[in-house]
């Protein structure tokens, strides 16, 4: 049957209870018996504890631990899981970031335990300690293929860069920055962590993945997995930094378990620069050739960024570079250079938003240098298949993406824009946005129950995209109910197991699993009816039945799910499907593409740079619900002004500390900064992406953007700015 | 945040003997001393709620305007007067924060905010403005955000305010009521340098409260306006601003300056007024040259740091455009 519900504009369902406070965010659970944890965090970046003083604290009234690496309850296994991230969790005194965890105090109220933190003194021993990369840059290293790059190695050649640069008529080779980012999700980290009895563990933390925690405290305390309980019912942002569970969330367990008592831990805003990942800093040089036509005839991407002295995330950042040009001679590369840090980790697009700057940048300034459109230089090379895996795509819309997207903004690429009669310049520019379609395992149970609604589970999470409502409208149409009979509901990890929300991959894969549950249940239901007895379709065959909001109709005589239900002696029924990627689909590149085009203000002297319009066009499958993706789309888009003009975390190099700890001093866009933005989409039909034929938007929106952006205020200014973020200085 | 006792102040003599008590703070907006509580930067014992007196008014008188201590950046900002006779003041103040944070801020509270020093603000991190005489990590630090203007080898934290700015540049005059009686500060003495002594702010002894701000309007008062420059479009604090005046005579082929108003913030360790810049204008025709010559003495002195070097020449162009759109008119 066509889908009818799926893809209609619907008002997001949870949208009530968010605007009116009834939706219960992780910090705000009410647990009785509830005590609150601060955590101390170090001043150094690097060295040992050499004594905490805890006796002001515990004299504070209501204090009933400073717990310390030196009376921590030591865990049973201080090793993460594999591709997890390795935490600081007071088993030991090393200090190996500035703001790492050192002590916790837990204490009867929030207010109390603040002030008790304030009043422990930790006495630490310095060692050299550096965050600046050039003091490490000649230990860079290769490293490990990671999940994060597809499991792809960091190195790819193929054909002859060299060549093909030298034979190239006209070159670029330039160097572009990308700074330390950190990602601010309006919602604090929080858990809050439940021992029922000695090895029963109920934990309610603001994640991106319930499945994930649940591993993780279950490995370091030891529990069998099923022990260990996550609820996450609504997040108020993630961005990757609630992707993997980080020290506060072991450290809340620990708490509990050690003062007997339930434990809430949220961190404040300075403790979230660091501690839960960020984006990391890259340096990348892209040496880019082309013939005489725009023809790209060697594009060499070598990507370094940094990580910590412990852990290895790698951004892998020239990975953009493999799929997005038809190229011949192509070599990207990858390294890493250990710093003085925390360790980062994804966020927004990691990778295809660092890489996409430098690439669409040197793009465009190859064009400038053969005068030529920016647009039609990257159809002279645009790439049927993909020019690394010698692939096709499983769908590929980018051609109507910049044909749609230069129409609506009206791209006309005629050299410089005359100022305006206030003296302000203006500037066009335009960049390629890509980011890949992933699609992982993921289960979900449809279940039927007596009064005729459906009540459709999935262990995923919702970072407030939209996850409620656009399952229950395939749900919806899986099972053949009206919107209003379908309840789906999500966030514990009792529930069927879905991966990790990100990499804008939940509408993918928990989709394909509720269509799968839910036609399941449809079909189980019919199955049902025309072998019962008591039911008018008896003897019909099962694929005369049509089905429309919860009745079964066949040769003039109709049933209803709920009669089934009822009459086969009322307990729910119910279906269980799983999705995930399988061998046929290797076969395909897979991709979302997309097209951003951006007109901007320069004030020439001050060097401020307005935005004025992005119009951004992307086709990314099958949309579920246009009015939600509209909102991604524009919210990613967001984010990519941004990382063009405002976000830097900024270290004091001297001591190796954040000095942009809070929002005053990290910036991100104001409404002011935020004017004109067009989300439009293109549909595309994918049958081989994945059952709900869904390619995922979450992130793409910001891919691309910064380069748009800073292409256009070249177009304005005539200065090209390779080093994020554009700020006013840079332009003076 | 540490333990206070609470008082709510029902006269300003009231007010003025709680402020005396050691250790004691007034509280009227709460934007700026609520934040620093929370951080412990602050730790006062005693709060003295002034939020309550009858400070609120806003009188246009001849010859100048009366801002209570308690009216609100909002009301000033919108007050017709206010817009009419100093514009400076009431664009500085819309630039300034959120409308949230403005309908708390009050005049007063404004007079008295503290640095936004990243460092100042970080218990981690030594500060002499903090803790006298314990070393001062910013000036090797990060001083993207710092003055340039009235640092010392002890501090180099810019004034945060953008209302002060203005009110520097119109000579407008502080009146304080204390355990002495009342007295009148300039708002240029109000502000102190750095010096040896960061942690010493302000030109007011113990239990000395705001009561209001009388600033003179002139005819450079009229004609004056006031443009910021910062990170992002809205709620940022400023890399460089300017609040100036001008008083024109003669015809519209050959204007002269009668006189010139100029402050800057953004780059000083207190709002930066420069006699000199305006001296320099006096008679010269209000040209964009005029304008750069007198930038170029403003900053002769200026002292940067790595990382706000560029604060120098934007400083310049920033005095410059503020001059320009004053010699234009509103």
């Amino acid at each position: 049957m066509k889908p009818t519900i799926t893809g209609q504009p619907l008002a997001r369902i949870d949208g009530h209870a968010k605007v009116t406070g009834a939706a219960r965010y992780s910090a705000e659970v009410q647990i009785s018996g509830v005590a609150y944890g601060v955590l101390v965090t170090s001043a150094c970046a690097r060295g040992r504890i050499l004594a905490i003083e805890t006796n002001d604290a515990e004299r504070e009234p209501g204090v009933l631990a400073v717990i310390t690496p030196k009376n921590a309850l030591r865990l049973p296994d201080t090793k993460v899981p594999e591709n997890d991230r390795v935490v600081q969790v007071l088993q030991d005194d090393r200090i190996v970031y500035s703001n790492q965890p050192v002590a916790l105090v837990v204490a009867e109220t929030l207010e109390g335990a603040m002030h008790a933190a304030l009043l422990v003194k930790v006495h630490e021993e310095k060692e050299p300690a550096t965050v600046r990369l050039d003091d490490e840059i000649k230990n860079a290293f290769e490293p490990e293929p990671q999940s994060a790059s597809g499991k792809k190695s960091a190195d790819q050649v193929r054909g002859d860069p060299a060549r093909g640069l030298r034979e190239a008529a006209m070159r670029i080779d330039e160097t572009y920055q990308t700074p330390y980012e950190t990602h601010n999700p309006l919602e604090p980290h929080a858990t809050t962590a439940v021992w029922n009895g000695p090895d029963r563990l109920t934990v309610y933390d603001a994640t991106q993945g319930v499945f994930g925690v649940r591993k993780k405290l279950a490995k370091m305390f030891a529990l069998p997995t099923g022990n260990v309980r996550v609820l996450t019912k609504f997040v108020g942002g993630g961005f990757g930094c609630k992707g993997t569970p980080w020290s506060h969330v072991i450290l809340a367990a620990l708490a509990a378990k050690q003062v007997g008592r339930p434990v809430k831990l949220v961190l404040t805003r300075p403790q979230m620069f660091g501690m839960v990942g960020g984006r990391p800093l890259t340096r990348q040089r892209l040496s880019v050739g082309a013939n005489k036509q725009g023809k790209l005839t060697a594009l060499r991407h070598e990507s370094v960024s940094t990580t910590s002295r412990f852990d290895d995330f790698l951004e892998p950042a020239a990975s953009v570079s493999r799929h997005s040009y038809a190229c011949e001679n192509m070599a990207t590369s990858h390294r890493l250079v250990r710093l003085d840090i925390a360790t980062p980790t994804y966020m927004r697009a990691p990778g295809e938003a660092t890489g996409g700057f430098a690439l669409e940048s040197a793009i465009d300034e190859l064009a400038h240098a053969l005068k030529m459109d920016p647009l039609a230089l990257r159809l002279a090379s645009y790439a049927e298949t993909d020019p690394t895996e010698d692939k096709p795509f499983s769908s590929k819309s980018l051609r109507k993406c910049y044909a749609e997207g230069a129409r609506r903004f009206g791209w006309a690429w005629n050299k410089r824009s005359p100022a305006r009669a206030d003296g302000m310049l203006v500037g066009v520019g335009m960049a390629t946005s890509s980011y890949p379609a992933y699609f992982s395992k993921a289960e979900a149970l449809a279940r039927m129950l007596p009064d005729g609604t459906a009540l459709v589970t999935s262990g995923a999470v919702d970072l407030g995209g939209g996850t409620y409502t656009v399952m229950s409208q395939v749900a919806a149409d899986a099972i053949g109910l009206p919107m209003d009979r379908v309840r789906f509901d999500l966030g514990d990890s009792e529930m069927p197991e879905a991966p990790r929300s990100g990499g804008s991959q939940t509408a993918a894969s928990c989709a394909s699993a509720v269509l799968l549950a839910g036609r399941a249940l449809r079909d189980k239901l019919v199955r049902m009816a025309v072998a019962d007895a008591g039911s008018p379709l008896l003897g019909a065959r099962p694929d005369e039945v049509l089905i429309e909001n919860g009745r079964m109709t066949a040769n003039g005589r109709t049933d209803s799910f709920a009669d089934v239900v009822k009459r086969a002696g009322g307990a729910p029924v119910e279906e269980r499907a799983r999705a995930g990627p399988d061998e046929a689909r290797k076969k395909w590149s897979l991709h979302s593409f997309g097209a951003q085009f951006v007109e901007v203000l320069v004030d020439p002297d001050l060097g401020h740079v307005r935005v004025k319009r992005l119009v951004g066009v992307f086709a990314g499958g099958r949309i579920l619900n246009a009015r939600l993706a509209r909102s991604q789309l524009m919210g990613g888009m967001v984010w990519g002004i941004g990382m063009a003009l405002h976000e830097e975390t900024v270290y004091d190099e001297k001591i190796g500390r954040i000095m942009t700890r809070d929002l005053a001093d990290y910036h991100v866009p104001a409404h002011a900064d935020v004017q004109v933005i067009e989300p439009y989409f293109i549909e595309e039909e994918d049958v081989h992406v994945d059952p709900a034929g869904v390619k995922g938007i979450g992130e793409i929106g910001i891919t691309g953007t910064a380069a748009a952006i800073a292409n256009a205020v070249f177009n304005a200014t005539g200065k090209r700015v390779r080093s994020l973020p554009i700020t006013p200085d840079k332009l003076l | 945040m540490r333990h206070f006792t609470f008082e709510r102040a029902k006269s300003v003599d009231e007010a003025v003997k709680g402020g005396a008590q050691p250790e004691a703070a007034f509280l009227a907006g709460g934007t700026s001393l609520v934040d620093l509580m929370k951080l412990e930067v602050l730790t006062p014992l005693r709060i003295v709620d002034v939020s309550r007196l009858d400070l609120q008014k806003i009188e246009a008188r001849t010859g100048g305007l009366v801002l209570g201590a308690l009216a609100t950046n909002t009301d000033v900002a919108l007050h017709p007067e206010v817009r009419r006779r100093l514009p400076a003041l009431a664009e500085a103040l819309l630039s300034g924060a959120s409308p949230q944070l403005r309908n708390a801020a009050t005049v007063g509270g404004n007079l008295l905010q503290r640095t936004r020093c990243a460092y100042f603000r970080d218990l981690a991190t030594l500060c002499n403005k903090r803790t006298p005489r314990s070393g001062c990590d910013a000036l090797e630090g990060w001083t993207r955000m710092h003055a340039i203007l009235g640092g010392s080898n002890q501090c180099i934290a810019a004034h945060p305010s953008d209302m002060c700015v203005a009110l520097a540049a119109f000579d407008a005059r502080v009146k304080v009521r204390g355990p002495q009686g009342e007295r009148e500060i300039a708002l240029t003495d109000f502000h102190l340098l750095p010096e040896q002594h960061p942690d010493r702010e302000f030109a007011l002894s113990p239990g000395e409260l705001v009561i209001s701000v009388f600033v003179p309007t002139t005819a450079a008062a009229a004609r004056s306006r006031y443009v910021k420059v910062r990170d992002r479009a809205s709620y940022a604090f400023a890399l460089v601003s300017c609040a100036a005046g001008l008083e024109l005579s003669g015809g519209t082929s050959g204007r002269i300056i009668r006189e010139a108003r100029v402050a800057l913030g953004g780059v000083g360790t207190k709002p930066w007024r420069s006699i000199e810049a305006e001296r320099a204008l006096a008679g010269q025709p209000p040209t964009k040259d005029s304008f750069r010559k007198a930038a170029e003495l403003l900053l002769a002195g200026a002292q940067p740091r790595r990382d706000n070097a560029f604060k120098v020449e934007l400083a310049k162009r920033t005095m410059v455009r503020a001059l320009t759109l004053a010699a234009e008119g509103a």
